[in-house]
């Protein structure tokens, strides 16, 4: 059966509506299954997507019927909030669906082609079109693939080069100087893999951040200055500052560059006890999106000895009113003394989470990248269960080499016999 | 001057299976060979088979080819390999006796209507108007054909090397075929040389049996042939013992005295074939290797040392060959040698096996750059099926990859060339799991009857096999299990609520034949022969629903025929490198096309654009 595949069919990237096009056999049935029914052909209904009790948007959902769409199949549009969570939100629950995958470059336009939707010039000019997206694609995949992260491709790409050939030698040349037993190796091989690609899925989330940008909430007692740290670091009036006690009463945004890093500050309201409603609605609104902050600066009173909130490895603890009083990690927003050294330690903070960033910046790499665990697993399992089926083993393998080949390359069977014969004395 | 439908050139086993699928299918059919005694010779080792070459076997066998028939009828000892993993990775393997393997192969030819030998060198091949309408014998003699098929082996400038001496020859004690390579070099055919090499015969009466190791064939044989029994001769144990220390340091001493060492042969020799100075080089670490004695026969003394080919001058031969175990009072009957010959680049063929440069030309076997009996044999079908279709004025046949090791095999070779003497892996199968050797008939049968490939007896013999196994099916299928009696059974399922039919529950949680039996009570009934097979198809049932989508994808494109005339260099849009790769291969569908290195979707969606134009302006005229 044909697959169904999807892709953003918008730019990437904060906007005030994402479309999601769905194209396939299973299209109405994945925008179903988020809650998306009772779909007319051609006709927008507003819809509120749900996965799994979670809440994903409320959207626009558009049904255009086989034979009657932009590529001739079934094609559901989803026109969300075209906010970067939601977007990859509904991109990875697609891709977590049976028989939906995420669409090749061009594919949308290949299908429309092969039923008979484009006229020539219309294909001539997509053509063009995908040409220059998969060019940038291609960029793209070159400077992800060049320096640190290239070395980190290419120890996959020998590994997985390595387990495939070693269960191949066994199954392809019985009789010859071949080892027996490979498990043991093949084992071994599997588990680093295994280990490497969970830790890339997990940096993904860094590297998704070096493209929307980090975020550095500022969190501290009432009236600390944090508002003042904030305005002179950016420069301008962003928060509103004042000698009363809990002036800021909602999170205040500042985007900025530091050290190269896209990041924003938070400014958030002070954490106390408080009987003002509405303050206490700002404090709670703080502290959460104080939590869910790649980094803090926890800004304290000279008079403090320690902090009252929680503190992660990565927060950085410093007093303010260091014109006042005077003591290591203390800055002063009046008279910028230690704000150097502050963003300086923000950058290195930065940098170092920066240098467990994965390869993983596009959703595409991302669902291979986990396919391909997949399918290690499962190579794992069987290596397991039933050691003597290799020939399942061995296409559990080629299954995981198959979704990476957008990351590894191409690992034609050449290369597999290449490493055999480099490693074993065959022919007898 | 005599006329045939096909002429086929060579009598090796590319040239006798192309003879004889040509004349099955109705052709006339002659086949020209220096020597009608040799037809059928193996000129290395006495064995058939193996991992991905005993899959070709039953192939061919499933088309009612001869070389499966004949190994079973000069089989001595049978082994199937990987007996212990799977049905997929097993592959049949036969020694066999030298000279009943020749005679079988040509009493098949013999008893082959429409098919004739003539014996004779062929000097040259006569064409006009880019068809080929005959052959040249020496003597002047004129055979007319619509189609050629030319399987010469390691004939075309042969060239053999014995340490510094080398002497023309396509195999020893038979001359090379000098003139026809000079007269296909003149056809301006983009060439190359490969080499392999042979080990030094042994004679038996002077081997210490009794010191080394023996290894003995399956107790239950494995045939080749669907329509085979049983073995027909004596079955006997081959012998192995291994190369040491003392045997290395000769060769060590000796290397510049090997040809190949010596640097005298410029062709590129097979990576899983090498000779014994190349292990001893390549692996220097190893301090012994081994070596099968394999008996060329019932009623001969010759013995193939299967393990030490070697090019060093005979006296260094004998030197080493002493210094293994067994062997220290061993006497050479015939001294190994390198060969080295000239090869066609495979990728100016299309998949009929047509060269593309001249039509009704088919080429088969080591010409295109491949070794081993096997391979040859299946492209001398597949090339002899396609050249009778030529001359009949059919459509070529296509033999694809994700429904045959001969489809691989051609694919492999049209798309990708060679650059050491190919041979088939299982590993080069990417639809392994379907394409075992065990339904061979199941996957190619059918289609070779609907070809008139097969005959009456086998076309029976196989529609009541199919029959038995589709009706096992259905019965299996008919039965199905709630997820409560599988786990009331012992069996782990997850609760996902789906019930399953017997043919599932047998291949989803690898049961021993016995808990099947349990479960499936109607198993019991079935032959033996016909259960086991259910097995196996079962077993591998849901991997192949994984690949189905795969193979769809590549059916599509390939259903997409690029026409030839396709102006790819005035393509807007196509990179240079690009559009000189596809003028130079001329992919014959856009499956082809996707092969090719370098190719980017949008060159792909570019070219599938071509094609509808042209389509579109065709459908209109």
């Amino acid at each position: 059966m044909t697959e169904t595949i999807f892709a953003l069919a918008t730019a990437r990237g904060k906007a005030g509506v994402a479309v999601i096009r769905i194209s396939g056999p299973c299209a109405v049935a994945a925008a179903a299954s988020l809650g998306a029914v009772g779909l007319e052909p051609r006709r927008a209904a507003l819809r509120r997507l749900v996965l799994r009790g979670d809440v994903l948007d409320d959207a626009l959902v558009l049904h255009f019927p086989k034979g009657a769409s932009f590529t001739g199949e079934d094609v559901v549009e989803i026109q969300a909030h075209g906010s970067v969570s939601v977007v990859a939100a509904l991109l990875s629950a697609l891709g977590s669906m049976p028989g939906l995958r995420m669409a090749e470059p061009g594919e949308f336009t290949r299908r429309a082609l092969e039923n008979g939707r484009l006229d020539l010039t219309q294909v001539e000019g997509l053509a063009d079109l995908i040409d220059a997206e998969t060019e940038s694609q291609r960029k793209q995949a070159q400077r992800v693939l060049s320096g640190a992260l290239g070395a980190r491709v290419e120890t996959w790409r020998q590994d997985l080069i390595r387990a495939a050939a070693l269960i191949e030698a066994v199954i392809d040349f019985v009789d010859e100087d071949v080892p027996v037993d490979v498990t043991l190796e093949v084992r071994a091989v599997l588990d680093r893999l295994i280990a490497a690609f969970r830790s890339e899925l997990q940096a993904g989330k860094v590297a998704e951040r070096i493209r929307v940008g980090f975020e550095v909430a500022i969190v501290g007692s009432p009236n600390v200055g944090k508002s003042s740290l904030i305005n002179v670091l950016s420069g301008r009036e962003a928060a509103i500052t004042s000698a009363i006690a809990g002036t800021t009463r909602d999170v205040i945004e500042v985007r900025m560059d530091i050290g190269g890093f896209a990041v924003t500050l938070l400014d958030t309201a002070g954490l106390r006890e408080t009987e003002d409603e509405i303050e206490k609605l700002g404090i709670a609104r703080a502290k959460e999106r104080a939590m869910m902050a790649d980094l803090r600066i926890v800004l304290l009173d000279p008079h403090e000895e320690r902090p009252q909130v929680g503190l992660d490895s990565r927060d950085i603890v410093v007093w303010s009113k260091a014109d006042l009083v005077q003591r290591p990690a203390a800055i002063s927003s009046k008279t910028g003394l230690g704000l150097d050294w502050l963003l300086a330690e923000v950058e290195r903070r930065l940098s170092s989470m920066n240098a467990d960033s994965g390869l993983i910046i596009r959703e595409r790499h991302r669902i291979a990248i986990e396919r391909a665990l997949g399918a290690l697993e499962l190579a794992q399992g069987m290596l397991t269960s039933h050691s003597e089926a290799l020939e399942l083993v061995a296409a559990d393998l080629r299954d995981a080499l198959s979704h990476l080949e957008l990351l590894v390359g191409k690992v034609h069977v050449e290369v597999l016999l290449d490493e055999i014969f480099a490693s074993f004395c065959i022919g007898k | 001057m005599k006329h045939f439908d096909v002429i086929v050139i060579g009598g090796g086993h590319a040239g006798t299976e192309a003879a004889a699928a040509a004349a099955r299918v109705g052709a006339s059919v002659a086949l020209i060979t220096q020597n009608a005694q040799k037809i059928g010779v193996m000129s290395c080792n006495p064995a058939i088979g193996g991992l991905g070459k005993g899959h070709l076997v039953r192939e061919i066998d499933a088309l009612d080819g001869i070389m499966g028939r004949a190994a079973d009828d000069a089989g001595i000892q049978f082994r199937l390999l990987n007996r212990r993993k799977g049905p997929a990775v097993q592959g049949p393997r036969a020694q066999t006796d030298r000279e009943l393997y020749a005679k079988a192969v040509q009493q098949y030819l013999r008893h082959q209507r429409k098919l004739v030998i003539v014996e004779g060198e062929v000097v040259d091949i006569v064409s006009q108007n880019h068809c080929v309408t005959g052959v040249v014998l020496s003597g002047d003699q004129r055979l007319t054909a619509k189609a050629v098929v030319v399987t010469v082996g390691t004939f075309l400038n042969g060239v053999i090397h014995i340490g510094s001496d080398t002497s023309r020859g396509g195999r020893m004690g038979d001359g090379p075929s000098i003139r026809l390579a000079a007269m296909l070099r003149d056809l301006g055919l983009a060439q190359g040389r490969l080499k392999t090499g042979t080990p030094p015969r042994l004679d038996g009466k002077t081997i210490a049996w009794d010191r080394i190791d023996q290894q003995e064939g399956d107790d239950e044989a494995s045939l080749f042939s669907f329509l085979s029994d049983g073995p027909r001769v004596r079955q006997i144990a081959c012998g192995v013992t291994h190369t040491n220390e003392a045997t290395h340091a000769i060769i060590r001493t000796n290397l510049s005295k090997s040809a190949m060492y010596g640097g005298n042969i410029e062709g590129v020799g097979p990576r899983y074939c090498p000779s014994i100075e190349d292990k001893v080089v390549r692996f220097s670490e190893k301090t012994s290797h081994q070596v099968f004695l394999e008996p060329e026969g019932l009623t001969t003394d010759t013995v193939y040392p299967n393990g030490i080919s070697s090019s060093l001058p005979i006296d260094v031969q004998a030197e080493y060959v002493r210094s293994i175990a067994g062997l220290e009072d061993v006497k050479i009957l015939q001294p190994g040698y390198a060969i080295e010959y000239d090869y066609f680049d495979p990728r100016d063929m299309k998949s009929s096996l047509e060269r593309k440069e001249l039509s009704g030309l088919f080429f088969a076997g080591q010409i295109n750059g491949t070794t081993g009996y096997e391979e040859a044999a299946a492209q001398g079908l597949v090339a002899g099926l396609n050249a009778a279709h030529c001359a009949q004025g059919k459509d070529p046949v296509h033999f694809h990859r994700s429904e045959s090791y001969i489809g691989v095999l051609i694919d492999d070779l049209i798309m990708r060339g060679v650059t050491e003497p190919y041979r088939m892996f299982t590993s080069r199968a990417e639809y392994r799991l379907h394409l075992r050797a065990d339904n061979a008939d199941q996957r190619l049968t059918e289609f070779g009857i609907s070809m008139g490939l097969v005959g009456e007896a086998r076309a029976q013999r196989f529609h009541a096999k199919a029959e038995k196994l589709t009706m096992a099916r259905s019965t299996l299928e008919a039965h199905s299990f709630t997820n409560k009696e599988l786990r009331d059974n012992n069996i782990a399922v997850s609760s996902d609520g789906a019930r399953r039919n017997g043919f599932e529950v047998i291949g989803a949680f690898n049961l021993a034949p016995l808990e099947c039996e349990r479960l499936l009570p109607e198993l019991c009934a079935l032959d033996a022969d016909i259960r086991a097979q259910i097995y196996r198809d079962a077993l591998y049932d849901r991997y192949l629903d994984r690949q189905r989508t795969s193979i769809e994808h590549l059916r599509k494109d390939e259903h997409l025929q690029i026409p030839r005339s396709l102006d790819y260099a005035g393509m807007s849009g196509l990179s240079t490198e690009l559009a000189i790769k596809l003028q130079r291969i001329l992919p014959s569908n856009l499956a082809q096309a996707a092969q090719i290195e370098g190719m980017t979707p949008s060159a792909m969606a570019l070219l599938h654009a071509k094609i509808k134009r042209v389509d579109a302006s065709r459908s209109r005229v």
